[in-house]
């Protein structure tokens, strides 16, 4: 069934009219055009498709996009303020935390609800919480260093 | 930061078969170096006509501009799969030609643009590239300093370039800029004598760690990967799969798929695509296809593979030999038999395989995620029935190869759905279909019997490798009587021995095979009662693997002791694609649970002129973690033709939990010619944690992965 669904994407309100099953990654993909989002396996299996839907951070591949009526979506693409990039994106690229790339902005989306919720998150709890994001490059000891180096100058260097 | 990939040259769409003339003229002005890699491919005027580039002449595979505003465009069929080259081939030429890192441009894997190349694989950018960009960028700066010479109206030998400006030496106010002296010109040069390159003494940018160019782009989402190609009226395909390899499709009812809104079942034999503009909307027409097919029942599987494989092995083929087997074996206090073996392993890149295809009256445009932009166009044509000059290949950022995307299926499956539906269509494979059309690393046996002295010195070694190939497997310790044996010699079985596809899977073959020999070796040193470190030591007279197994050990801390000894560590050694490498591992294991945990890894190599030591030890760091999982996990299971794991949560591929701590040594020999580095490092893996497993429990595993189960089983044993 279509349905208009209304929600926040990356600050501005969107509409889309739309069978409401079907999964928010798609939407964003095709519909919306918003490609930074990608697909990895389609099954909650390894967060390559990972947005934030108010502030947590949700595989997209396996959300309905009835479940984001009214909220607030955040993708890739719209966590850099005009073209300043944000900490995590500048941490990211300083300490070469990627190599294809392609994992990238799951890690990036999964690592800013993890810091947002614990800004005083230790190592052993970002490799816990960045766990079941996959990067087959093995980019994982530069991703950590990142998600840390980004965690101080949230805090603002502390 | 800048992005300097450029895929998008100014109008996808525009007709841009183009004669050499008018190429050189629609790139504006500018020098044009044209050079070659390594040997030119293509002999035959008829596999010259067919392979070459259009408008491109074919005496040359790459070449280099200085255009307008003095900018340095190289133009290269190789491609970017997070290895690194659109960084480490700009610092050559930046260095060569004495601009900054940011006025250079590459421009990859666009088989209208660029040269033919064979592909991206075998770890050959750095080796075979970069000399040869080096000495082109070399030889241009000369060009541009006799252009500047006689602007300037001074000796070129009283000239100096700095930041893509000539000057004279003594008053830098007689100058001209690369901008300057190109404009308006029109300059072809073909590289012919070898010009002088620059002294690792003179290096800016080179042999600095330099972070990524592409970074930024890939950081902000804005990085076009194949499935991000989206184009107006483009269609996505979802394809018809049988259940298992080697099925029959028996009958087929499509009329539910076709009752979906918006949706194109097409069909050509059991080819068969439901179409629609979403491709999720796409994936319910195609799960709306009634099926039935036959399955076969060859009794194979993942665990009669290994006397499947040996039944069929073809006869042997010598790769190395020396000494007297029989001698060797009379001077033997003590033989050593032993069997290994390795199973399917998957590429499994994050990106599955993914084409989009666009045909446009008898042109068509692609775009895919190939390690091997040239064969895909090759491909394309011959399913089009085109001249190939018709079809352009675009490879936009591929999300990891690690081999796996050197075939191109799903390009030839987009060309067949565009040309069947008159649409463009994107080809996205799922998960699924990624763990099944996999060219899996071949599952291989290694047999070796050897022995060694009363003094521990390796007496004589007689080695069979069954389907891995034989890459990796020559004998870099001293051995007085030795045969290497390899049965199969390529990663490609022959048809009837594997049930799927097989290809090579970063560094192909050589992580078999040095699993093996250097569990083996351990095991001779072992049996010897003397410490592993010091009896690779006794046993090599290689002065370069002496030096980087001694730097492992040194950085490691190592203290000699004969294993087991209860303390997990584990060293290996190999050798690949030029490059030596030596790892020493520190392991826990869990005798209950027979649990793994790798708590450290120190990985020494010696890889020559290293380009960008950041990117070597990026790529160092890489492999360890990429080759902790064929050791201790990563496995296809299988049953007749069905292949069992289908996504990440059976195939398990190594997660952030499993991260030991990493610490890497780069020897400095900036004398020596650049070897690879992309695969080195994973060769060494599955033996570095065999032999930590076995020093800390006494446990010895013959067979990888080195999975929990397999550990338990060896520690019963006893
Ligand atoms: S694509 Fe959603 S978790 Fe993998
Ligand atoms: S960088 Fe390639 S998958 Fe993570």
């Amino acid at each position: 069934m279509e349905e208009k669904i209304q929600f926040k994407l990356n600050g501005k309100q969107t509409s889309v009219t739309v069978d409401s099953e079907r999964m928010l990654l798609w939407v964003l993909r095709t519909d919306l055009g918003l490609t930074g989002t990608k697909y990895g396996c389609g099954q909650s299996q390894c967060g390559a498709c990972t947005v934030l839907v108010n502030n947590e951070a949700v595989r997209s591949c396996m959300t309905p996009v009835s479940e984001v009526r009214g909220k607030d979506v955040v993708t890739i693409e719209g966590l850099a303020v005009n073209a300043t990039l944000h900490p995590l994106q500048k941490a990211f690229m300083e300490s070469d935390a990627l190599q294809c790339g392609y994992c990238t902005p799951g890690m990036i989306m999964n690592a800013y609800a993890v810091l947002r919720k614990n800004p005083r998150a230790s190592p052993a709890d970002i490799l816990l919480e960045m766990e079941d994001n996959l990067c087959r490059c093995g980019a994982h000891t530069r991703i950590i260093q990142a998600i840390q180096n980004a965690a101080v100058e949230m805090r603002g260097g502390s | 930061m800048k992005e300097n990939l450029k895929f998008e040259p100014p109008e996808l769409t525009a007709d841009l078969r183009i004669s050499r003339r008018e190429f050189v003229k629609t790139t504006g002005s500018g020098i044009f170096l044209f050079f070659t890699i390594g040997e030119l491919p293509f002999l035959q005027q008829e596999v010259e006509g067919r392979r070459a580039s259009p408008g491109l002449p074919s005496d040359f595979n790459a070449f280099l501009k200085i255009g307008e505003g003095g900018r340095v465009s190289c133009y290269t069929g190789k491609i970017e799969m997070g290895q690194g080259p659109i960084t480490s081939l700009a610092q050559e030429l930046a260095d060569e030609l004495d601009v900054s890192l940011d006025a250079v441009d590459m421009v990859m894997g666009d088989t209208d643009l660029c040269p033919w190349d064979m592909g991206t694989f075998g770890s050959m950018t750095t080796r075979l590239f970069g000399p040869a960009l080096r000495t082109a960028g070399a030889q241009a700066r000369q060009v541009l300093l006799e252009l500047a010479s006689e602007n300037l109206k001074i000796p070129v030998s009283n000239l100096t370039i700095e930041n893509g400006v000539v000057f004279d030496k003594t008053s830098s106010q007689h100058r001209v800029s690369y901008g300057q002296l190109t404009q308006g010109k029109k300059i072809e040069r073909h590289l012919t004598q070898p010009a002088v390159t620059k002294k690792p003494s003179e290096f800016k940018v080179m042999g600095k760690p330099t972070l990524r160019s592409d970074a930024r782009a890939k950081v902000t989402g804005s990085a076009k990967y194949a499935g991000d190609i989206q184009l107006p009226g483009m269609v996505f395909a979802k394809l018809l799969r049988p259940p298992a390899h080697g099925a029959k499709l028996l009958d087929v009812d499509l009329s539910e798929a076709k009752k979906v809104q918006g949706v194109q079942i097409i069909q050509q034999g059991d080819f068969i695509a439901a179409l629609h503009k979403y491709p999720d909307v796409a994936e319910i027409a195609l799960s709306k296809i009634k099926a039935k097919f036959d399955k076969p029942q060859s009794g194979i599987n993942d665990s009669t593979i290994f006397d499947h494989l040996l039944k069929v092995a073809p006869e042997g083929r010598i790769v190395a030999q020396g000494g007297n087997l029989q001698e060797g074996e009379r001077a033997a206090a003590a033989i050593v038999g032993e069997t290994y073996f390795d199973g399917y392993k998957s590429h499994a890149p994050i990106e599955p395989h993914t084409a989009v295809v666009k045909i446009e009256g008898n042109k068509a445009t692609v775009w895919a995620s190939t390690q091997t932009p040239f064969g895909a166009k090759d491909e394309v044509a011959k399913e089009l029935g085109f001249p190939p000059e018709n079809v352009r290949v675009i490879t936009p950022f591929v999300g990891g190869g690690f081999g796996g995307k050197s075939r191109n299926l799903q390009v030839v499956e987009a060309a067949r759905c565009a040309k069947l539906s008159g649409k463009p269509v994107q080809v996205a494979w799922s998960r699924r279909e990624e763990f099944f059309f996999d060219s899996f690393r071949p599952a291989a046996i290694v047999k070796i019997r050897s022995g060694m002295t009363s003094g521990g010195k390796i007496a004589f070694w007689d080695y069979h490798v069954y389907f891995a190939g034989e890459r990796g497997s020559q004998l870099f310790y001293d051995v007085p009587h030795h045969s290497t044996v390899a049965h199969n010699s390529s990663w490609v079985g022959d048809p009837g021995s594997h049930p799927f596809a097989t290809g090579p899977w970063r560094a192909p073959g050589n992580n078999t095979n040095t699993f093996a020999r250097e569990c083996h070796i351990d095991t001779m040193a072992a049996k010897s009662g003397i410490d592993p470190v010091g009896f690779r030591l006794r046993n090599l007279t290689d002065a370069k693997m002496k030096r980087v197994l001694q730097a492992a050990a040194d950085k490691f801390g190592w203290k000699p002791a004969k294993a087991p000894s209860g303390r997990g560590y584990g060293v290996a050694c190999g050798i690949d694609a030029g490059t030596y490498v030596a790892a020493i591992a520190e392991v826990d294991v869990d005798r209950i649970t027979g649990q793994v945990k790798t708590k450290r890894v120190v990985c020494a190599q010696d890889m020559g002129l290293v380009i960008n030591p950041e990117g070597a030890t990026i790529q160092m760091e890489g492999c360890i973690t990429m080759g902790l999982g064929y050791s201790l996990r990563e496995d296809i299971r299988f049953k007749d033709g069905e292949i069992l794991d289908v996504n990440f949560d059976t195939y398990e591929i190594p997660r952030f939990s499993w991260l030991p701590k990493i610490e890497t040594v780069i020897l400095d020999s900036k004398d020596d010619p650049s070897q690879g580095g992309g695969e080195p490092a994973i060769v060494v893996m599955g033996a570095v944690v065999g032999n930590a497993v076995y020093d800390a429990v006494g446990a010895r595993l013959h067979q990888m992965p080195m999975s929990p189960e397999r550990i338990k089983e060896a520690l019963n044993r006893g």
